[in-house]
């Protein structure tokens, strides 16, 4: 309790660095065409809500202390101001709705959140936190099953096997943990979690079942549910979607995948590993579009092609039916392009992964005339909603995969913080370039700000040259010492002045890497300074570290670094 | 650094060692080098100062394609990173000598760039010539491949696969009555990297489906039917890659063998043999017992009867006997090795004697058994590998016999008839080495004129 108590304290001082832990697994993929990644435009990855376990613990400890030391005058829950039932009311307590409400809290608002299922949202119940259960275990049967990899360690393990059940379960009880410690960090703080389904009825009031409450300003962050193509019949059994498949109630033979994005992909690397085969049935003309076309192409190299996948490219799957009557699932496939029919699959199973919906409907946006596209709400930078007329709703935003701008889980929280800086008079507009994604396969592949064609693009309109750097994990101490020199790290940067504008990492632990690029682009840390900054050897980091060096940057390290060089 | 990684052989180069060799000519040129007017090798470059050999990744371009100067032709796998390699010329990717996933020492050419269209033929030619100096068969004298096992249990016949094509796919509801191919992925990419052909294969998974050990039966056995001969391959030990094994015994044996079959002058002839009407003997007999080894065998010693040149040997380079039986060796691969056991008399014993004689001389190979008189005492010897759908091969002749018969697949095969028709023939190929210094062209021409018409017309093989 002492040691948390003192993280505790540090913790307090950056209210930003802890939240976003836990990313979203699950994005959508393959929605053809616009779903890419690399939020700016409306282009959907991702879960919502959650926070990470150990995370929530400190959570807990610092914001108690920061209630009690600064807040004290509030009972805990800031005073309703004038004639408001709150300050803040947050439709929806998933990973956003939460972020926002800690942080509300911690600027002495007073708060409520209202949930109409269960608190933590799609990221805790049926996204990123069960899924890394699943892919935990897939990570450690792959390590296993590896003779080879094993034998080059001087290992000897025999058969690895696994339960089933047991699997599931894991998965099932990391949920509850995580949503368990979601709920009480908010309960202990003195948010006013409301259970209900929440809508607008008119400019700063809103309806909870049969309870009406009023606010001073409003959150939508009522998240996105898996999106089913037309002609899929989901059936929960052997036509699914992420909810189900978190479930893990079976282990099919053979499944189809449709959708090769983040939430096909992590999938494909649980159910390969627990001995499934795997069909990827991605409308457009390559695996993987949402990622840099070169990260996309080694990771096919490791992950798709060596494994018991084979896939099918520029098809739509028009229909699906599940199996019955002794037939097995029946999967039609059109060519992209010309509709025309190309092929028939008959599978065991089928995973739709194509993307997620906005869950928007019955949100009583028509009361505040505000028309959604293609279901998500509009928004300007700062998260105001934008009404059918064009005009911003005062005090009402929106945060998270309902408004559509990135769908992540930490961007969602990140948003939620933005919104609540703004409502207490400190302008904030968020970066979206600055947010990391993952994608938690085994290696895993990170990301953050452009891929190389988008910098490319942005390069020649605005007029300014593009350098790449890379460096490859098989150069790298530890990931050699781990047998796991399969990698690379790509850099896209300005030559002039050193700025970086995306970080692609595909290898070991790439998700926890890509933090150093995208502190430094959050913070606008040139390369001629960052690469001046010492890494631990040997360790991962290093693969990042090289990347900076490897950067040929014309202007010179700023005068603050040497200055602080000089005064060590 | 780049410039110095475009010198493949310099030893010296010089890269930060410690953890922080920064890779950073990440674009390197590949060496080419005009070996004829217009015709330049792409070599696999150095891209690094430790790289020895390197992988190809992908190829970008395919043979045929137009290169631009400063294009990505192939990516390369050293042993730090992969890399795109650019072309320095414009023209033609006329040949790729080393396919993607095969590895090439630094230096060696990869392919061929030629500079004009017309110049592809002269390149392809060049290619498959073997000029490489990687690479590429070598077409030197008639060191001839080294004799391939044989196993057991045999059919001539690789699975005639259009014809089981048909009768599969009838039982396989998972299909529509055959049009379609239903197999799952990894059985799809085990087929390709085994060479076996989907379209006949009864799936034996849910529905009908081809699975994985479908595939993989059939790359081992030869066909489905073939099921005996798939234990021997498919249990081929776990192999540690990288070591040193001693020969055993029987290894030992046969390296001084085959060494010592090179002081013999040989030579080949090869000739193709319809085998309609052996196959529809072998169908007959075979619930009696009757292999299709012995039907060989026999049928080989019934024309060795008639040519008995092929049958004699010689031993000390000034004379040669004429054997006064005809013992014909059926070449076995046995767990660790490979074996000749003797069917004596072949052309005396009948063929159901035969065959139990064979079944019992391989029982002894397998238990490792044989007396010294049941594996030489061979005067002819047959190898075949057209179980495993192989078409035409090149055996070693064993030392002290004059003649050796490999034998190939029976495949159905489109012939034109003498009266002008095309029609459709089950056909293999046999191809015999011969010591010169006795037997001569026209004796062997004669010999398997003799043997195709005895399999032909196969009447006198049951008599």
């Amino acid at each position: 309790m002492q040691s948390a108590l003192s993280l505790s304290f540090s913790q307090t001082s950056l209210p930003l660095a802890n939240r976003p832990l836990c990313s979203s697994n699950a994005a959508p993929s393959t929605t053809p065409r616009n779903l890419r990644f690399c939020g700016l435009r409306r282009e959907a990855f991702g879960f919502s809500p959650s926070k990470q376990l150990t995370s929530c613990r400190f959570q807990i400890q610092s914001r108690r202390i920061e209630v009690s030391a600064a807040a004290s005058s509030s009972a805990g829950n800031g005073a309703p101001s004038k004639s408001f039932d709150y300050d803040l009311i947050i439709i929806g307590a998933g990973v956003g709705g939460h972020g926002a409400a800690l942080h509300a809290i911690e600027k002495g608002l007073k708060t409520a959140i209202i949930e109409g299922d269960v608190v933590g949202g799609t990221c805790v119940n049926r996204g990123c936190v069960p899924s890394k259960a699943l892919l935990a275990v897939s990570g450690r049967m792959r390590e296993l099953q590896n003779e080879h990899h094993m034998k080059a360690f001087g290992l000897q393990v025999s058969a690895a096997g696994y339960d089933r059940q047991g699997v599931a379960d894991h998965a099932s009880n990391l949920a509850t943990k995580i949503r368990n410690n979601l709920t009480n960090s908010m309960k202990a703080l003195g948010v006013d979690i409301l259970t209900g389904f929440g809508a607008v009825l008119g400019p700063q009031k809103v309806k909870y079942g049969d309870n009406i409450i009023t606010g001073k300003d409003i959150i939508i962050a009522t998240g996105s549910v898996p999106f089913v193509p037309k002609g899929i019949e989901v059936d929960g059994k052997t036509v699914i979607t992420s909810d189900h498949a978190l479930k893990l109630e079976s282990v099919p033979d053979w499944i189809a995948i449709v959708g090769s994005g983040y939430i096909g992909l992590e999938f494909s690397d649980v159910y390969t590993a627990l001995g499934s085969e795997v069909t990827f049935i991605e409308a457009l003309d390559q695996l993987m579009p949402g990622f840099d076309p070169e990260i996309s192409k080694l990771a096919q190299r490791v992950l798709i092609n060596p494994r018991k996948i084979d896939y099918h490219t520029g098809v739509f799957a028009s229909k699906i039916t599940p199996a019955k009557d002794g037939k097995p699932v029946m999967i039609e496939l059109i060519d992209a392009k010309t509709k025309e029919p190309k092929d028939t699959l008959e599978v065991d199973a089928a995973l739709i992964a194509t993307g997620r919906a906005p869950f928007t409907n019955g949100l009583g946006l028509e009361n505040i005339n505000v028309v959604t596209q293609r279901g998500f709400i509009p928004v300007d930078e700062r998260m105001r909603v934008i009404d059918g007329n064009g005009k911003l709703v005062p005090h009402l935003y929106c945060i998270g995969d309902a408004n559509g701008k990135m769908m992540l889980a930490h961007a969602a929280s990140a948003q939620g913080i933005s919104v609540v800086e703004q409502v207490t008079g400190s302008d904030h507009v968020l970066n979206h370039l600055s947010i990391p994604a993952a994608c938690f396969t085994h290696p895993e592949i990170s990301m953050v700000g452009l891929t190389e064609p988008q910098a490319r693009e942005k390069a020649e309109k605005e007029g300014f040259k593009v350098s790449i750097a890379k460096t490859s994990f098989k150069a790298n101490t530890k990931a050699l010492a781990e047998n796991e020199g399969e990698g690379l790290a790509k850099m896209i940067y300005r030559p002039d002045n050193g700025e970086i504008l995306g970080v692609h990492i595909f290898g070991l632990h790439a998700a926890d890497l890509i933090h150093e690029a995208s502190n430094a682009i959050a913070l606008g840390t040139r390369i001629q300074d960052i690469k001046l900054a010492v890494h631990a050897h040997p360790t991962l980091s290093e693969v990042v570290d090289e990347l900076f060096k490897a950067a040929k940057v014309d202007s010179p390290a700023s005068v603050t670094a040497q200055s602080v060089k000089v005064a060590v | 650094m780049s410039r110095l990684l475009q010198t493949p052989f310099l030893p010296s180069v010089t890269l930060p060692t410690k953890t922080r060799s920064s890779v950073t000519g990440f674009r390197v040129k590949p060496r080419i080098i005009p070996i004829q007017a217009k015709i330049r090798e792409i070599f696999m470059p150095a891209l690094s100062s430790t790289m020895t050999e390197g992988k190809i990744v992908s190829w970008v371009k395919s043979e045929g394609d137009k290169l631009n100067k400063g294009e990505s032709v192939v990516v390369v796998e050293s042993d730090k990173a992969d890399m795109d390699v650019e072309t320095f010329y414009d023209g033609y990717l006329a040949a790729i000598m080393v396919e993607e996933g095969g590895v090439a020492p630094v230096g060696s050419a990869i392919a061929l760039l030629a500079e004009t269209e017309d110049e592809i033929a002269d390149a392809k030619a060049k290619a498959s010539g073997g000029g490489g100096d990687s690479q590429a068969p070598t077409s030197s004298p008639p060191t001839a491949a080294i004799e391939a096992p044989v196993s057991v249990e045999k059919k001539i016949a690789a699975p005639p696969v259009s014809v089981k094509a048909v009768a599969a796919s009838a039982v396989h509801p998972a299909s529509e009555g055959g049009k379609r191919i239903v197999a799952s992925p990894y059985a799809k990419k085990l087929a390709k990297e085994l060479k076996v052909e989907l379209a006949g294969l009864v799936g034996s998974g849910p529905m009908g489906r081809i699975v994985a050990k479908d595939v993989e039966a059939v790359a081992a056995g030869g066909g489905v039917q073939a099921a005996v001969a798939v234990k021997e391959v498919v249990a081929a030990p776990g192999v540690e890659l990288g070591s040193v094994v001693p020969f055993t015994t029987m290894q030992g044996a046969v390296s001084r063998n085959m060494v010592e079959s090179l002081t013999v002058p040989t030579f080949r002839v090869g000739y193709t043999i319809t085998t309609d009407a052996l196959d529809a003997l072998y169908k007959k007999i075979k619930s009696k017992g009757v292999t299709m080894t012995a039907l060989l065998a026999k049928a080989t010693a019934l024309a060795l009867a008639k040519h008995p040149v092929v049958n004699s040997s010689c031993r000390d380079g000034n004379s040669f006997v004429y054997n006064s039986s005809i013992n014909v060796a059926v070449a076995v691969a046995i767990d660790g090795g490979l074996i000749t056991p003797v069917l004596q008399n072949a052309d005396k014993v009948d063929i159901y004697s035969l065959s139990r004689k064979w079944k019992e001389l391989v029982d002894k190979a397998r238990a490792k058994q044989l007396q010294p008189q049941e594996y030489n005492t061979g005067t002819f010897t047959l190898s075949n590998l057209g179980m495993f759908g192989v078409d035409r091969f090149d055996a070693i002749l064993p030392p002290g016999t004059g003649a050796i018969m490999a034998v190939g697949a029976s495949q159905p095969s489109v012939v034109a008839t003498k009266d002008g028709r095309i029609g459709m023939k089950n056909q293999m190929q046999v191809n015999v080495t011969a010591d010169h210094r006795v037997i001569y062209g026209s004796d062997l021409a004669q010999f398997l004129q003799t043997l195709a018409s005895i399999i032909e017309d196969p009447k006198d093989l049951t008599f």
